[in-house]
């Protein structure tokens, strides 16, 4: 789960890493309000969970209030990556003298978490690790001590050759870890971290990516989701205990299991059509369950076949079945089903299924060149 | 032959009396695994399909000397477990719960580190050695005693290919669901290095995904130490950058982890890749005679 650059600093404000001044704001009388308690200049920042908003428009500074009026204006409302921006922060202006990066991952490799700090700041660091790794310095943390004194000094000696300075970011860098081990993040960042001209340490953006299987045990964080900003269908998906992400095609794909899910999507490709989503109903699928994925579905317009692809194993193919019968009977659904429905109770499944109206297929591959048919 | 489990398999299933537990303890023994016990805590004492159940996995352990467990506790619980069978003496983990905090996966590996146990999952399917023993929730029907030895990071597109290689007449050492998370305890190189030194196993098929480099380190081991040949398949082709596809490690991030990256990594590294699962089984068909 992803926040807002405003929801993040929240958390690193409350772990007392240093912050700008700053306000939220949701309309312009909020943002020249909060302009003349924050002074000018000033910095409108749009909150939307996309990188490139610096690049988009979507950070301005504003020399003075009928700016600050400009700017809100112009951001509030503007689509950044096909996202509406519904709020700004409003931020003091630092002199900026110094950029770095500072963040925490969890590399999957040594199955570790590690701090990585890099000497530029504003950057992409999966672009720099790529092109120029030897720019990252990385401190893997002890999983049962945790992130040790002398490495969190190590990291600020890295970035800063005045102690002061140094010893500060060790004291950052150890707020952070204990932010990402406290809160099942996946991802901490400072990018960029700043020095500005009284010689201060200040986190000028804040990101936080939370791992979504730690958010049962962190009820605030769950809380600060913003449904807003997320595809309601995506949403409603999640819900109903299924997974779900629209794709740009026609074909809709509903699948048990993730790995077999992309598949289908990929094949639907390799046979020259477009899938419209991915969607894995999971295991030991109901038929309620199985109706509410083809509502969620049907209500992409795009959609022209559906294409179902199930490997029962625990999913069971009747219960399947009566998803889709259930489905027919409520949610009046024109488009062709093309159903592959193979493994535990198949039988039943097509005893069921009989009259209904549906293509058979007994391979995906066939699944996929029928629903592709019937397109045309 | 085969790897990680076979007839001397000795198998304890914690959470035996849940839903999933009690299911699948029962398609287990019909598969003909030897189930020596089940833990529940605090159910210790009734029977489960004819399976005792005890309080503890120590107490299991000492009672039956099971040596192999199986945990379909839910996700909240699922590291404690694991932990459990790890001070209980127990060789092999097979961790079937999805939804475990990634957190816990770094803690549990430094916990692991220099005892003589292995962990499998978590999210994982779990694992048949076919014909002999299938300790997971892999429908045993698909599998065949055979050669080819799979190692997958899914679960319903690990059957679809091992259908597809049975239906072509070959069949399987071992097939083994390593899991969906982004930190699993037995990684595809670990399975590898246990194929390598199985006489059964003549090519083993690699099955990955979107995210992260398993993959990428898989391919350079195979090319620099693996003499059997493998085959590889690729999931999520069509898969947009930065979400989540399903399983918890399926996501790519930026650009990095992406199928084409990890096709292209095979490829060089001597990998015959398959663009579709029904093509991978014919690639292998080609090669092997079972």
């Amino acid at each position: 789960m992803k926040v807002h650059e405003y929801q993040a600093k929240e958390i690193f404000k409350k772990y007392g890493i240093p912050t700008p001044k700053e306000k939220v704001c949701k309309d312009v009388t909020e943002v020249i309000a909060a302009s003349r308690e924050i002074g000018t200049p000033c910095v409108i920042k749009a909150q939307v969970m996309v990188g490139g908003r610096g690049k988009a428009g979507g950070i301005k500074v504003a020399k003075n209030g009928d700016e600050a009026k400009q700017y809100a204006q112009q951001i509030l409302g503007m689509e950044i990556k096909g996202i509406p921006v519904k709020k700004v922060l409003v931020s003091e202006a630092v002199a900026i003298t110094h950029e770095a990066y500072l963040g925490i991952i969890i590399d999957r490799t040594e199955k570790k978490t590690v701090v990585m700090a890099c000497k530029e700041g504003g950057v992409e660091i999966e672009e720099v690790a790529r092109k120029n790794p030897e720019a990252i310095y990385k401190v893997y943390a002890d999983p049962l001590l945790g992130l040790m004194d002398h490495h969190a000094r190590a990291v600020g000696l890295f970035l800063y050759d005045d102690p002061k300075k140094a010893f500060g970011c060790a004291s950052i860098a150890q707020k952070l870890y204990k932010i990402f081990t406290h809160l099942d993040a996946s991802l901490v960042e400072i990018n960029p971290l700043v020095i500005d001209q009284t010689g201060q340490l200040i986190a000028l953006d804040a990101k936080i990516n939370f791992d979504d299987n730690g958010l049962y045990r962190h009820a605030d964080v769950a809380a600060m989701r913003d449904r807003e900003s997320e595809d309601a269908n995506e949403l409603r998906a999640r819900e109903c205990d299924l997974s779900y992400v629209k794709l740009d095609g026609d074909i809709g794909c509903v699948v048990n299991g993730a790995g077999l899910a992309m598949a289908t999507m990929d094949l639907v490709k390799h046979f020259g059509g477009e899938p419209a989503n991915f969607l894995d109903i999971g295991g030991s699928s109901s038929p309620e369950k199985v109706k509410n994925a083809l509502d969620i579905l049907l209500k992409d317009k795009n959609v022209k076949v559906i294409f179902f692809n199930i490997f029962g194993g625990i999913t069971r193919c009747d219960d399947v079945a009566n998803g889709i019968l259930q489905a027919k009977r409520e949610l009046n659904i024109k488009q062709p089903i093309v159903a592959r429905l193979t493994g535990t109770n198949e039988e039943k499944a097509m005893e069921i299924l009989k009259t209904a109206g549906l293509v058979f297929a007994t391979t995906m591959d066939e699944g996929a060149k029928k629903a592709l048919e019937l397109l045309k | 032959m085969s790897i990680l489990v076979d007839k001397n398999t000795k198998l304890l299933v914690q959470g035996i009396t849940g839903r999933d537990g009690s299911f699948h303890t029962r398609q287990m023994l019909n598969y003909g695994t030897t189930v020596v016990a089940g833990v529940t805590p605090g159910k210790g004492g009734v029977e489960v399909e004819g399976v005792p159940v005890f309080n503890s996995v120590a107490e299991a352990v000492k009672k039956t000397h099971a040596n192999t467990s199986i945990i379909f506790v839910p996700a909240q619980f699922a590291a404690s477990a694991v932990y459990e069978a790890i001070d209980g003496g127990i060789k092999l983990i097979v961790c079937v719960s999805e939804g475990i905090p990634t957190i816990e996966l770094v803690k549990i590996t430094a916990y692991m580190k220099d005892k003589n146990c292995r962990l499998i999952g978590p999210n994982s399917p779990g694992l048949v050695s076919a014909g002999d023993a299938k300790v997971g929730i892999l429908p045993g029907h698909i599998f065949k005693k055979g050669s080819v030895g799979v190692i997958s990071r899914s679960g319903t597109l690990t059957y679809e290919i091992v259908d597809h290689i049975t239906k072509v007449g070959l069949g399987q050492s071992t097939c083994i669901g390593i899991g969906g998370d982004p930190i699993i305890g037995t990684k595809f190189i670990d399975c590898l290095e246990l194929f390598a030194h199985d006489k059964e196993t003549a090519a083993v098929v690699v099955v990955g995904e979107i995210g992260g480099r398993d993959e990428q380190d898989t391919a350079v081991y195979v090319k620099k130490h693996f003499k059997k040949p493998v085959f590889g398949f690729i999931a999520g082709k069509t898969a947009p950058p930065d979400k989540r596809m399903g399983h918890a490690g399926a996501i790519i991030s930026g650009t990095s982890g992406t199928a084409a990256e990890k096709i292209k990594v095979f490829k060089e590294c001597g990998i015959k890749v398959g663009d579709t699962p029904a093509e991978v089984a014919q690639l292998v068909k080609s090669t092997v005679k079972d």
